[in-house]
């Protein structure tokens, strides 16, 4: 008997098992998944919480739940990967073997990496919602707000869906009309990119969204530290911005784990061939989800299409064949931009998101780039999308791994790479 | 996309004056792009420039702030001093090298 072992039983992981125990022969392999919470989070559901969209049962489910007959299940905490003896141990001593390892145990907000950060203001007027707790913080907060300085900055890129900073300040513009507080509270958004969009096409877009909702945008800020006393935070420049609340994402990091296990980078992320989701230290280790070092967003519609590439990939290394399939970076992702619309990308790791249609050309009935109720019902309707066929591993209609040029209108100027010349 | 001239050299920049062609770079054209930047090229501003290229020749990606300091050896101070402002999007541009962007 053979043994595959998967780390981490959110999105990735929990697809993996259940694609793995529907193909291999498990009269020959045995699948174990090891994860240390009980709890599931429909992650997408932490930007609803803190408006009181959704509420806290929306987004949590048990996980053993969603991984299927045929996979051993285990709660538990992992110490370290002993790559060289192809072994991982867990905290509580057991050791377990495996002949092929899949790492899924993702990325979390690191708020201590930032000076002062988890300071006096942290959980009061400092909140973050990349955390279920986190994003009931926030709520209890929210609801208490009367106007002031509402302050949605960035730590460091990268980060897990790098668009929710985005939507958060945009529902928060429609919350805030709704309750009548919006003429008394600043909306400011704080980046240490170059802008809040930097892709061309969508730059040229979706530029004038943010100054329609009249949303400060300060560029280029890396900060340093927040200071506690004076409620702002600092960049290592020197510049200010003040605070009444200021909403973060910490630093993003891969597992401690990770890094125990010597197998990580400067931000414990796993060297990955971003094609085959191969490690590139350990033939037979493999990494998928946000635990990756590659170049596309940190989402579960990525995690989503790697295990599709994946469970390829592993079913011929079992055999001893090449790697046949190659991951191209697609992601699929909506944008609520609040009042009840929202936008939708389609991109991979050689095209930036263009306008067009989604999934049928001319017919959509999701439209790219483009401000629609559609697209915002879409992203509703997704989390039953999620909890009934993502986890499960059943194929989603027309949304294949493989990005297409199908339904997109490339804007004069973007070259269309070599990759998906038609 | 757009071209410019610069140090009497024709080159493909994106609207933001990144080149987009590194195979059109080379060392006095950095030069002259710092020099676009306010900057005079020192010892110090090659150590970046050459860890810069070597991660994204390795990697595909501009190396963040923390990976400069972390795995580059360079402190965050120093690269502050050295490129004023955006220092990770201004020595992206005097090495040849994309814009670092997020995903839209």
């Amino acid at each position: 008997m053979k043994n595959i072992l998967i780390l981490g039983a959110g999105t990735a992981g929990t697809i993996m098992a259940n694609q793995l125990r529907k193909k291999m022969n498990l009269e020959q392999w045995k699948i174990t998944i090891v994860d240390k919470e009980g709890d599931h989070y429909y992650q997408p559901g932490f930007l609803f919480m803190p408006f009181g969209i959704y509420s806290e049962s929306d987004v949590v489910k048990p996980k053993r739940r969603f991984v299927g007959a045929g996979v051993d299940y285990l709660e538990a905490d992992v110490d370290r990967i002993e790559a060289e003896q192809n072994q991982v141990f867990l905290k509580n001593g057991e050791c377990l073997p495996y002949d092929v390892l899949i790492v899924a145990t993702g990325t979390a907000p690191v708020p201590e990496e930032t000076e002062g950060m988890t300071g006096a203001d942290w959980g009061k007027n400092v909140h973050e919602f990349y955390t279920f707790e986190g994003a009931k913080a926030l709520a209890k907060t929210l609801d208490g707000w009367q106007g002031g300085r509402l302050v949605m900055h960035i730590c460091e890129m990268p980060i897990k869906c790098p668009v929710a900073p985005l939507e958060f300040v945009f529902l928060a513009d429609s919350w805030l009309r709704k309750r009548g507080l919006r003429e008394q509270t600043e909306l400011i958004y704080v980046t240490p990119l170059s802008g809040a969009f930097t892709k061309p096409v969508a730059s040229k877009i979706l530029s004038g969204l943010l100054e329609e909702k009249q949303i400060e945008v300060v560029n280029d800020f890396n900060i340093g530290s927040v200071d506690n006393e004076e409620h702002k935070i600092v960049s290592w420049d020197e510049r200010e911005v003040a605070y009444d609340l200021l909403v973060t994402v910490p630093t993003n990091m891969g597992d401690s784990m990770v890094e125990r296990s010597g197998l990580g980078d400067e931000l414990n992320f796993i060297p990955t061939d971003k094609h085959t989701l191969q490690s590139k230290a350990h033939e037979n280790i493999f990494v998928i989800g946000d635990a990756t070092d590659a170049p596309t967003s940190k989402a579960g519609s990525v995690a989503h299409f790697e295990a599709e590439v994946l469970i390829e990939n592993i079913m011929a290394f079992t055999k001893g064949e090449p790697l046949p399939e190659k991951f191209d970076g697609h992601a699929n992702c909506f944008i609520e931009s609040g009042n009840g619309k929202g936008f939708l990308l389609d991109f991979n790791y050689d095209l930036e998101p263009v306008p067009g249609k989604f999934p049928l050309p001319g017919i959509g009935p999701m439209s790219l780039l483009t401000e629609t109720r559609l697209n915002h019902m879409g992203k509703m309707a997704f989390r039953w999308v999620y909890w009934n066929m993502l986890l499960p591993g059943h194929p989603i209609p027309m949304v294949g791994h493989r990005m297409t040029l199908t339904g997109k209108n490339i804007p004069e100027g973007v070259k269309i790479p070599e990759s998906l010349d038609a | 996309m757009p071209d410019k001239t610069i140090n009497g050299v024709s080159i493909s920049v994106d609207d933001d004056g990144f080149m987009t062609d590194h195979s059109q770079w080379n060392k006095e054209l950095a030069a002259a792009l710092a020099e676009e930047e306010g900057i005079s090229l020192s010892d110090g501003h090659w150590k970046v420039i050459d860890y810069i290229l070597a991660d994204y020749a390795e990697k595909g990606t501009v190396p963040g702030m923390r990976r400069i300091n972390k795995v580059g050896g360079i402190p965050t101070k120093e690269l502050y001093a050295l490129f004023p402002g955006g220092p990770i999007k201004k020595a992206a541009k005097v090495s040849g090298l994309p814009k670092p962007t997020s995903c839209v």
